[in-house]
């Protein structure tokens, strides 16, 4: 303040950059809003979209009839009930398999692997893992499974299962990192097997940020199309058992409903749209809630 | 030698030497568990490769190198050439990636260097949002809403490029169409520019304060500051992060398939139908029943497993160095 006051000093003004410094300071920051408002436009069109279409197609009938109508049929008739039921069908037996080898997969690697050469590899291969394209794992389980046992939701599921697995390992493992080694210590010095540590101690400790990272990569499965359509197939009515006889869910049928050049289809698949991604938000809002209340360690 | 510890008279089960020396039976079973969850990663990796790779020999060995890489794809003739498709997939991802790059690093330096706690808590959310929206409903909103719309303003790129001669044969041309290689581009943009972004974040928050605040101590502003303390230490990871996209983006299937028109032309007119490997095996492994039809589908997925593997192992190999070296430095 008394150097900006004195007028001899004032020629060598260090505190303000020269005018095209600061001028291009401004322009960059300008961008980076400008980036950020570029990112919301696209974001709010489709919310928007889905939630103005779909909502005028959404009815208790459409959740619920369990008969999904040739495309050629106009809204108001039958329902998307049947994909529903098989959404949270495969979505939820997919997260049955994947979410407790995951965080099995993330103890060994944190509790056990330690800095081995396997451990190691482990790591690095989840984490290319979660870069395989999701119909990849759809033709996979297509080879490994449906060629010999046919088309079923429990096929849906591994695949789902394939590609969750390693979001679940990944944000697990980052989890375990954070807990503290000095509960394991504590634990270990009052003579508990390292089972039980990891169970009754390390895990609890981490239970917050292990749902939220859980709940996450089911949302993200519960949206996938591709690793569906050549395990559980598309079909028109309701199928509730989850192990045998081709299936359907929201994804695949809003895909197939969006090809379709009618009118009553399209409207179908707004309103599917619109059921997918209520689904989706809840869970992540859900894991938002987890991790908000019960994270206990944060980096 | 637990088994000898426990013949030993001397030392009675309980005490605490025995303690240290034996494992209870369900300790070791929830190692072996745990292993075993663990090498499900290994084994899965390796049966995709083996499966797929079996699976498509019928292809390989039918089409011959030649017939692999040439860009005729026709299933009444059965000739089989993917380049069309891979020439698709890399134009898409390569279009998804000039547009999503700079709004993802903007949007990174946004939240890490211009932003407060407060603001940028929220905006993070946003983009997450976005990671949230499934393809099939990116999909589903571009062949519907967007398509339309975009024909328009092709229409009038092209009829104003005409003539012009580098311009005119990438934006222009007759064949114009809503659904087309540019849209695809756009709509991939929007899908990795949330994971880039993410990604870009992690890494531009582990710059250290000390060498921000070095640069403002020299009177850089703030964009100077960026460009010579930020940048340099974090270049390597951010390039990972684009890596990670790139590969996101040659792997995504369902949108792609719903917005890029679905034709076999091999063509650098940016604004006209193609497809993609990811899109051409959902839309078509359906109606594949010969033998050799099939295993070219299957081929192209081992294209793209083997393709975006790649892709991944540079990134993480990058990121890898960068980390390393910002450690030692």
């Amino acid at each position: 303040m008394t150097v900006a006051s004195d007028p001899a000093v004032r020629t060598v003004d260090l505190r303000e950059p020269s005018g095209w410094r600061r001028s291009k300071n401004r322009i960059m920051t300008v961008l980076m809003f400008a980036a950020f408002v570029i990112i919301l436009i696209p974001l709010g069109f489709v919310l928007v979209t889905v939630v103005s279409k779909g909502a005028s197609a959404i009815s208790w009938q459409f959740l619920t009839n369990s008969t999904i109508p040739p495309n050629v049929m106009p809204l108001g008739i039958g329902g998307m009930g049947a994909a529903v039921v098989g959404t949270l069908e495969v979505t939820g037996f997919a997260s049955l398999i994947a979410i407790p080898l995951g965080v099995l997969g993330a103890v060994y690697l944190n509790e056990y692997g330690g800095k081995g050469i396997l451990a190691r590899l482990v790591s690095f291969l989840s984490d290319v893992m979660t870069g395989v394209p999701s119909i990849v794992m759809g033709l996979f389980i297509y080879l490994i499974w449906v060629v010999h046992f046919g088309y079923s939701g429990l096929a849906g599921s591994f695949a789902l299962a394939c590609l969750m697995l390693p979001i679940v390992i990944r944000s697990s493992y980052e989890m375990l990192r954070l807990v503290p080694d000095s509960l394991r210590e504590g634990s270990y010095a009052l003579g508990a097997t390292k089972a039980r540590v990891t169970l009754t101690v390390v895990l609890p400790a981490a239970i917050g940020g292990i749902v939220s990272g859980a709940l996450l990569a089911v949302a993200r499965a519960a949206g996938e199309t591709a690793p569906l359509l050549f395990t559980i197939l598309t079909v028109e009515s309701t199928n509730s058992n989850l192990f045998s006889g081709p299936n359907t869910a929201l994804p695949a049928q809003i895909f197939v409903n969006a090809q379709s050049p009618y009118v009553g289809a399209q409207a179908r698949a707004w309103g599917a749209a619109l059921t997918l991604i209520a689904i989706t938000f809840i869970l992540m809002i859900v894991a938002r809630l987890v991790t908000a209340r019960f994270t206990r360690y944060t980096r | 030698m637990s088994a000898v510890k426990e013949a030993d008279p001397a030392t009675p089960a309980g005490s605490a030497n025995a303690l240290s020396r034996r494992r209870p039976l369900g300790d070791r079973g929830f190692q072996i568990l745990a292993l075993v969850a663990g090498l499900l990663v290994l084994i899965i990796l390796a049966l995709i490769a083996y499966t797929t790779a079996q699976q498509s020999t019928t292809w390989f060995t039918t089409a011959g190198f030649k017939g692999i890489f040439s860009v005729n794809w026709d299933e009444a003739t059965n000739a089989f050439g993917a380049m069309g498709y891979l020439y698709g997939t890399v134009i898409c991802s390569v279009i998804a990636l000039i547009i999503g790059v700079p709004v993802s690093i903007g949007v990174a330096l946004l939240l890490t260097e211009v932003v407060s706690v407060r603001w940028s808590r929220p905006i993070a959310y946003v983009i997450d949002l976005l990671a949230v929206v499934p393809s099939v409903v990116w999909g589903l909103w571009g062949i519907i809403v967007l398509a339309p719309w975009l024909q328009h303003i092709y229409l009038h790129i092209a009829s104003g490029l005409k003539g012009i001669p580098v311009l005119d044969t990438l934006f222009g041309g007759p064949n114009v169409s809503g659904a087309s290689f540019f849209t695809a581009g756009i709509i991939l943009a929007i899908m990795v520019t949330p994971i880039i972004t993410s990604l870009s974040r992690e890494v531009i928050a582990t710059v250290p304060a000390i060498d921000k605040e070095g640069a403002y101590a020299l009177g850089a502003t703030r964009w100077e500051m960026i460009r010579g303390a930020v940048w340099p230490h974090s270049q390597g990871g951010v390039t990972g992060a684009i890596l990670v996209g790139l590969g996101r983006a040659l792997g995504e299937t369902i949108a792609v398939a719903l917005v890029i028109g679905d034709s076999d032309e091999v063509t650098g007119h940016l604004f006209y139908s193609g497809s993609s490997i990811a899109a051409t095996i959902a839309l078509q492994f359906g109606e594949a029943t010969g033998g050799e039809f099939r295993s070219a589908l299957i081929g192209l997925g081992l294209f793209l497993f083997v393709l975006t593997i790649i892709v991944n192992l540079v990134a993480r190999a990058i990121v890898e160095r960068s980390a390393r070296r910002a450690r030692g430095a």
